[in-house]
């Protein structure tokens, strides 16, 4: 009997860890495994690093916004790293939207309010392709979700251009990249050092930027994880109390069964 | 179930009902966010105020604003169209409010009301220029025939209150912010 | 066979109902006071009630999703950001709704399996057994349209490939897929169509489900030692005894499910279905739920065509034989009750079965490896030969085991089983 429970067991562990598993171990993701980065976001009390998110808005807003959307990005949403009402107001003016149709039936623009989803850099696909050597550069709302070991890749990604090795032939327009699969990516470096100055005074190397524009993009992936994490954790308390009284419960009301008492004979 | 009373196993046991109490309770509390989900979600919210720039309406003229999926009516009043309605004695009138309780302090000419008729919830003609403002100057309700002065409020007809006057300000001289 | 007990119940509003429609009557024949319950069953019979929770919370979290979904290609993937960004908890609601699928089949394979190790669909309780299958062809069917829905890239190619399963069929093949799709690609009737079979097939089964549980009451429950009931000693009323039991393993499922909610929603997601569909390019590769991939892999293991030797004559294409496989692997298991030809219904009892039925658990395990890796290097091998075994299982093994498998003595019955003396 010992050894059928143990094989038991072992079937068990085993058919649950590639149950679960087998999906995101399936697919193959850059060329290159990215670095193993610690961020303050994973694990079940991870949180949003404030200061570097709103580093890494700046980032997004002076670099990546050149040539990346953000749409399911509102400036409202600013408010949930720690913004202040005015702050945001202004942000959003520093862009110009579409308006309102006029009464002559002419499109308009205004300038962007708080409610305002993020403006595309380019009007469309087409517009963004021809901008970009016939490379569209994808929108970035759900780019830590959209990626295998998203915040690593990324972070792994804006770190890992270098000449290409011997041998390695890069088309024209193209630039190497060991963690972009197959190498060969469109994007140019888009960091380097003090390629913008930080309004809090952090000296802006490019990894430091790699850094907060990963926490930024993790916050706009995924706006709720802090909230969903502690509503978790209050979740999982009362839960396993629960289970615990349930259990006790159980066992006094099974103890006469467990004696061997009857029920039904005799009734 | 006599035997459970020997066993010892009470069915009043603290056990029993406190996890039994934890099953409701766990209930109830997760119940909430279903609920809560049919509530204004953040982008409807985000839309719950709007800011008009009034820098462009001049005195005796109007605008229509979308607000809340419902028109508001802001209007540059004139001096005499003030006058008008500071002159009726609040004896004369079905809801009784002075025009100084529907405007704010120092801008007077300035009158904003929700553009919905407080009889059934038709839109009162008179905003734009050429439309017909009813026996008294203001508005007119082409539904069921109410007439509205130019303070908004219900001086003749079927409707039993004054327009309602949304919360408002003014953000500066030239901008209102609707709720 | 169940008899059938009627309740007089004392409050009178009560009795008035009852009077009229013996509501209470039901569930006191079904889980409650009246309902005797065989007195051993062990932990692997919670994963019923499991499933039926899971079911109720797909129900219920669906619902609230389809308040704010959007059955349009140009809006489907927008919406259900909108849900999860700025609809109250919409971000809890969805996790729940997508992990609630994964835990759905956790809870039903379980269930499965542990009606395979003792033997639970035997006579009497075949139609249990087939009920149960009709409830997870239901259940995959749903699962696999709900998948579409958010219409993100693994939505659109997951249904454009299982889709394209029909064209195996010869000669109507092209004209069903046409009518599936309702145009010459998936698009928007076909997000239209599964957004409304997404909807209607949950309340199917639970209709099944009401089947299920009325077949299962007729033929009562079956137990871990596989012996019928004898007398009334065998057996335990439901309530209270299995009800408190069940809500325990609620409670401890409820726990692991609301850490997958919680702390990592998306671990058992795809990233790729968070880029919105482009019919214009495929994924690298395209990997189904983590549920589906034993069948994917059957699916997949085929890639000979069936003919006569030496002659280029094919009379079976390795693409209609993969399909076949797929469906026959889930169709088979209707006729388990007969292929199974031992009259002994426990594993417990049955030494040599014991180890054909860990063989099948670790084949099972070994086809979901295999239908999430690319088809490469030993992969297509490994996955014809656990195809092989998983047929072999059921249509060598068991028919022929039952014949000469010595099995061991049961017990006289439940109360006072033998094998309790033997220890």
């Amino acid at each position: 009997m010992i050894t059928m429970k143990f094989v038991k067991n072992i079937a068990i562990a085993l058919a649950a860890v590639a149950g679960l598993s087998g999906a995101a171990l399936a697919s193959a993701g850059a060329d290159k495994h990215p670095m193993e980065m610690e961020w303050e976001f994973s694990g079940p009390f991870g949180k949003f690093d404030l200061a570097s998110t709103q580093r890494g808005w700046q980032v997004y807003k002076q670099v990546c916004s050149n040539c990346h959307a953000l749409k399911y990005f509102h400036f409202r949403n600013l408010s949930e790293i720690g913004y202040e009402e005015n702050m945001i107001k202004a942000f959003a003016a520093e862009y110009t939207v579409a308006g309102d149709i006029d009464d002559a039936g002419d499109p308009t623009e205004r300038a962007g309010r708080p409610e305002d989803a993020f403006p595309s850099p380019f009007a469309n696909e087409n517009a963004a392709r021809a901008s970009n050597g016939g490379a569209l550069p994808p929108d970035l709302s759900l780019i830590i979700k959209a990626r295998h070991d998203g915040a690593n890749y990324v972070f792994s990604l804006l770190n890992g251009y270098e000449d290409a090795p011997a041998g390695h032939e890069i088309p024209a327009g193209k630039h190497y990249n060991a963690y972009f699969k197959g190498g060969a990516i469109a994007m140019a470096a888009p960091l380097s050092d003090g390629v913008l100055e930080y309004e809090d005074g952090t000296p802006a190397t490019q990894e430091q930027m790699a850094k907060d524009v990963v926490n930024f993009l993790t916050f706009v992936g995924d706006p709720h994880m802090q909230t969903r994490h502690q509503l978790g954790v209050a979740i999982v308390l009362f839960l396993a109390f629960w289970a615990a009284v349930l259990f006790l419960s159980m066992k006094r009301l099974w103890k006469p069964v467990k004696e061997g008492k009857n029920f039904y004979e005799g009734k | 179930m006599t035997n459970e009373a020997e066993g010892g196993a009470n069915r009043r046991d603290f056990l029993h009902v406190a996890a039994a109490t934890m099953g409701g309770v766990g209930a109830v509390v997760a119940a909430w966010p279903f609920i809560d989900q049919m509530n204004p979600a953040k982008d409807t919210l985000a839309l719950a105020s709007v800011e008009v720039d009034i820098s462009n309406i001049a005195p005796g003229e109007a605008v229509v604003v979308k607000w809340r999926g419902k028109p508001v009516f802001v209007r540059h009043r004139t001096e005499a169209e003030i006058e008008q309605a500071r002159a009726v004695p609040i004896a004369d009138l079905v809801d009784k409010q002075t025009d100084a309780d529907r405007v704010q302090e120092g801008h007077a000419d300035w009158l904003v009301v929700m553009g919905v008729c407080t009889h059934l919830g038709c839109v009162p003609l008179g905003t734009r220029s050429g439309e017909e403002r009813g026996d008294f100057g203001g508005w007119f309700c082409p539904c069921h025939g109410s007439h509205y002065d130019t303070a908004g409020r219900i001086r003749k007809g079927p409707a039993p209150k004054n327009l309602e006057v949304p919360v408002y300000s003014f953000v500066n001289d030239n901008t209102v912010k609707i709720g | 066979m169940a008899e059938w007990k009627a309740t007089k119940p004392n409050n009178k509003a009560l009795a008035w109902v009852e009077e009229r429609l013996p509501i209470i009557s039901l569930v006191n024949n079904v889980v409650g006071k009246d309902t005797p319950t065989p007195r051993n069953l062990n932990y692997w019979w919670n994963f019923g009630s499991l499933a039926g929770l899971m079911l109720v919370i797909q129900i219920v979290t669906g619902v609230v999703i389809a308040m704010h979904y959007a059955a349009n290609t140009g809006l489907a993937f927008d919406s259900v950001e909108r849900f999860v960004r700025d609809v109250n908890y919409g971000y809890l609601i969805r996790a729940m709704h997508a992990n609630g699928a994964s835990f759905f089949f956790i809870a039903v394979y379980i269930h499965i399996f542990r009606g395979l190790y003792y033997g639970s669909y035997k006579a009497p309780r075949e139609l249990v057994w087939m009920l149960g299958l009709v409830i997870m062809l239901l259940m995959m069917a749903t699962a696999f349209m709900g998948y579409v829905l958010p219409w993100g890239q693994m939505s659109f190619w997951g249904a454009t490939v299982i889709t394209n399963l029909f064209s195996a069929i010869p000669v109507v093949g092209d004209s069903i897929v046409t009518l599936l799709w309702g145009g010459f690609s998936v698009d928007n009737p076909t997000l239209n169509r599964f957004f409304s079979l997404h909807y209607l097939l949950p309340f199917v089964l639970a209709g099944v489900v009401i089947l299920h549980l009325w077949a299962k009451k007729i033929s009562d429950s079956g137990n871990p030692l596989g012996i019928d009931v004898k007398s009334g000693a065998d057996q335990i009323p439901f309530h209270p005894y299995y009800t408190v039991k069940d809500g325990f393993g609620v409670a401890v499922f409820l726990l692991i499910y609301m850490c997958y909610v919680t702390f990592m929603p998306d671990a058992l997601g795809h990233p790729d279905n968070y880029i919105p569909a482009n019919p214009m390019s495929t994924p690298d590769s395209i990997v189904p739920e983590w549920y589906f991939l034993p069948f994917y892999a059957i699916l997949r293991s085929i890639t000979f065509d069936i003919g006569i030797p030496f002659t280029d004559v094919v009379i079976v294409p390795a693409k209609l034989l993969g399909v076949l496989a797929m469906f026959g692997s889930i169709i088979l298991l209707f006729f388990l009750p007969w292929l199974d030809t031992s009259k002994v219904r426990s594993t417990k009892f049955r030494p040599v079965y014991f180890w054909f039925f860990w063989i099948l658990v670790a084949d099972m395990v070994l086809l979901t490896i295999v239908g999430g890796k690319k088809p490469e290097g030993i992969w297509p091998v490994v996955g014809l030969i656990g195809t092989a075994y998983y047929f072999a299982h059921f249509l060598v093994v068991l028919p022929l085991l039952g014949k000469i498998e010595k099995t061991l003595p049961l017990p006289e019955s439940i109360a006072n089983p033998v094998i309790k003396a033997a220890e």
